[in-house]
């Protein structure tokens, strides 16, 4: 590819610092024209997305040495870059990144008409960019404080967005909620760096694993850090004991803010597969140890997983609002993920389980991250599409919109397949993955995850015939507006790809990203 | 030995603070207490680069040779969560006021319409 | 928005106002060389905002003119990353270059020139910027809100 060598040296800091340069640039343009925001937002987004294109390139080429990016660094000046802020980008961060780089691609062009009447545009525009920032930023880091900061302002920037509706109550309230929880966690966050950093005295999260790896493995204060970490980055997921305030903000935020909302959270799932792989799955070649028994906590990511697609999927099936159901089915399949990375945590130490089924069942749980975050994002655009026509999200007021909404109901239908996964949809395989391997690895547990597909299911045939059949309404809306269907169609497009070629797609895609969690331990084994 | 003290008042402060949070029905009082939890984690990143008897960590002509200095990272880093808080508590305060003048109340024992 | 206060809290908020600007100023400019910086320094100019919004009510100040150098501040810091993109993302390649804060310091114990620094400096600028915007416009959204009173 004739990418200037420019972009391909700094593409890790340029996917970071485009959104950031264009939402502080959205505010000054925002004065002189009110409609000049949202060029900005997606001409910087998209570059953004290029970025990550010309890094995810470079990160397979190399694949599974990580590619490292040194911050302020001159050549030979002479100080360990270690110190330094750097950003260490392998295959699941690249992942992630594709992940927001699409979904936010999508969610700001479905918002060029789904804000158009309201004021206050480029501070919406400045949040959104502001939330990728905060999400690429904590995929990309190789340093744990900079993945706090950016923690915080992706949290930060989504409440103000679930706040951005300002004539109701609820979004206050849910975004209030919402701040609390993510500050709180943010605290116990800040707290266990400061454990790892008055131990060893470094934040790089490379050399906090290999320092712990020399101390002899993982002390009682990083077990503590453990339960701490485990606990913010569950919640950040919105995984189900911690899970309160999650339906609430997906709910109130606007349409193309949900969506965006779905993939920021993952990058909560993203930090608790890095800190158990990375830090306290070490592997010390020398000795034959790894820092820490990763048997427990295998157990109780499977655990919390479990919780979460049970518990997630009966709340949303009493739900009477389209939202709030989307936000507790996004519980329900965040438990998939856990439940596949979690069963891959468990069987770490054992190189026999792990060839047979524990790489398949981490294949699945990381497919799962990123066919959830395509089909959820679009049914919450489909929702949002719908909410924009009616102007209500009960269920009960709704019906018959199949008569004149003819995308929006074809969009709906593509999501829901997914969701369940139904055959040949993306849901389906990674579904399939994760059934597969967990089966071997706890019998119940994959039948408990096929009746949560089946659950899930039969709650959005509940959806689809109650707002999309039915007799045609006294007035029937018309279709979503052509941004917001550019939008949709983006995602509809990669999830149509992602079904024809799933093979191709785990090769590509999932497998470097499974492969830089096990690097350097199992690296040939995949 | 009296150098830990800090260690457990940065536990103690959290502490409190979540406790506010939790039994609180106050907002004003829950963005008091998340304030509270705040400054316990700064106090904890202040306390771990305390070195007994180290100077203020600059470069210049050390008085007495072999003195230790304060670690400076973490002073840095209370910076940044400082400068976090402010945002964060700005914010919560930010939507108590409008959450006060939608609902006319800031008991989160009557402000919960979402649960209807 | 709030009424202005007594005349003599208005005379006296005067008189400070500008003392504690300067001191602000002083804590941004000087933010390489001694204790302060830029979060700091521009906290301590925004209370001399805090003070005016206080005794003369809040219509002194627009929204616009505070959330724009707000933005211009968070463009300066970006700016003054990218300047050292020919090293690296906030690599500091203006320190020892001569010109702008660029005058060549020795190793050791110098005496403190303020034309040193490279980029440190200019982001103390920055973030001094940012903090006054910041802080300012959330000191007078706040003082807007406490003193409106109304519920629907």
């Amino acid at each position: 590819m004739m990418v200037p060598e420019f972009f391909q040296d700094h593409a890790p800091i340029l996917v970071v610092i485009l959104p950031l340069l264009g939402a502080f640039l959205t505010p000054l343009i925002g004065k002189a024209s009110s409609r000049a925001p949202r060029y900005v937002a997606a001409l910087f987004l998209l570059g953004s997305l290029a970025m990550v294109a010309v890094l995810a390139d470079k990160v397979w080429s190399q694949s599974p040495i990580p590619v490292v990016y040194t911050l302020g660094a001159h050549s030979g000046s002479g100080i360990n870059p270690v110190f330094r802020i750097q950003l260490v980008v392998d295959g699941l961060g690249v992942l992630m990144a594709i992940i927001m780089g699409i979904v936010s691609t999508a969610a700001v062009l479905y918002s060029w008409s789904f804000i158009d009447k309201y004021s206050g545009q480029d501070k919406y525009y400045t949040l959104l960019q502001l939330t990728a920032v905060g999400a690429y930023g904590m995929v990309l880091t190789g340093d744990i404080f900079n993945l706090f900061v950016f923690f915080e302002i992706s949290s930060i920037a989504l409440c103000g967005l679930v706040a951005f509706r300002t004539e109701r109550g609820e979004s206050f309230e849910a975004a209030f909620k919402y701040m609390l929880y993510s500050t709180i966690s943010g605290v116990f966050l800040l707290f266990a760096i400061g454990i790892f950093y008055g131990e060893y005295g470094v934040l790089n999260m490379g050399v906090i694993s290999e320092a712990m790896s020399s101390a002899g493995g993982a002390s009682v204060l990083d077990k503590i850090a453990l339960g701490l970490l485990v606990t913010v980055f569950s919640l950040k997921a919105g995984s189900v004991p911690m899970h309160m305030a999650t339906p609430d903000a997906y709910s109130e935020a606007p349409g193309g803010i949900s969506a965006i909302f779905v993939a920021a959270s993952q990058t909560g799932l993203y930090a608790l597969f890095r800190t158990s792989f990375t830090i306290y799955g070490h592997y010390n070649p020398n000795t034959g140890a790894f820092n820490l028994d990763t048997y427990t906590l295998g157990w109780i990511v499977v655990i919390l997983g479990v919780l979460s697609m049970f518990i997630g999927v009966t709340m949303a099936l009493v739900q009477k609002d389209i939202k709030r159901l989307m936000a507790y089915h996004a519980i329900s399949q965040t438990g998939y993920m856990l439940l596949g990375v979690g069963v891959g945590i468990a069987v770490l130490s054992d190189p026999a389980k792990m060839t047979a089924f524990g790489v398949d069942a981490m294949r699945g749980g990381i497919f799962h991250i990123i066919n959830h975050a395509l089909y959820k994002g679009l049914l919450f655009l489909t929702a949002g599409a719908v909410f924009y026509r009616l102007q209500t999200r009960n269920l009960n007021e709704m019906h018959g919109l199949g008569h004149t909404m003819r995308f929006t109901t074809v969009f709906f239908m593509i999501g829901a397949l997914a969701i369940a996964g139904m055959p040949p949809m993306n849901g389906f395989s990674s579904k399939l993955l994760i059934y597969e391997s967990v089966y071997q690895f706890n019998p119940i547990i994959a039948v408990i995850a096929m009746l949560v597909s089946v659950l899930t299911l039969a709650s959005f045939v509940k959806v689809f015939y109650s707002a999309f059949l039915g007799p045609k309404p006294e007035n029937p809306p018309e279709d979503a507006p052509t941004s917001m269907l550019i939008g949709m169609t983006i995602l509809v497009a990669v999830i149509i790809v992602f079904s024809l070629f799933p093979g191709l797609v785990v090769e590509r895609l999932i497998d470097p990203a499974v492969r830089a969690l096990l690097f350097p331990w199992l690296a040939g084994g995949v | 030995m009296l150098w830990q003290l800090p260690f457990v008042v940065s536990v103690a402060l959290v502490a409190i603070g979540l406790y506010i949070c939790i039994v609180k029905t106050n907002m004003v009082k829950i963005v008091m207490g998340v304030a509270l939890m705040e400054s316990g984690a700064n106090l904890f990143l202040v306390a771990l680069g305390y070195r007994e008897n180290g100077t203020a960590p600059i470069f210049y002509q050390n008085p007495n040779p072999g003195a230790e200095m304060v670690m400076p990272t973490t002073q840095a880093l209370t910076l940044t969560s400082i400068v976090i808080g402010v945002a964060t508590t700005a914010l919560l305060l930010a939507f108590t006021v409008m959450l006060y003048k939608r609902y006319g109340t800031v008991d989160t024992r009557r402000a919960r319409r979402l649960r209807e | 928005m709030m009424r202005p206060m007594s005349k003599i809290v208005r005379s006296m908020g005067g008189v400070l106002y500008p003392l504690i600007a300067v001191f602000g100023g002083y804590l941004i400019l000087h933010g390489h060389l001694t204790p302060g910086g830029g979060f700091q320094g521009g906290a301590v100019a925004a209370s001399a905002v805090a003070l005016v919004v206080v005794a003369y009510g809040g219509t002194l100040y627009k929204k616009g003119v505070l959330s724009t150098v707000e933005s211009f501040g968070l463009l300066l810091f970006l700016g003054a990353g990218l300047i050292g993109m020919s090293a690296a993302f906030f690599a500091n390649t203006l320190a020892n270059a001569g010109g702008l804060f660029g005058d060549a310091v020795s190793f050791g114990v110098t005496d403190a020139g303020l034309n040193t620094g490279g980029t440190v400096p200019l982001m103390n600028i920055a973030v001094g910027c940012e903090v006054i915007g910041g802080l300012g416009l959330i000191i007078l959204a706040l003082s807007k809100a406490a003193f409106t009173r109304e519920v629907d």
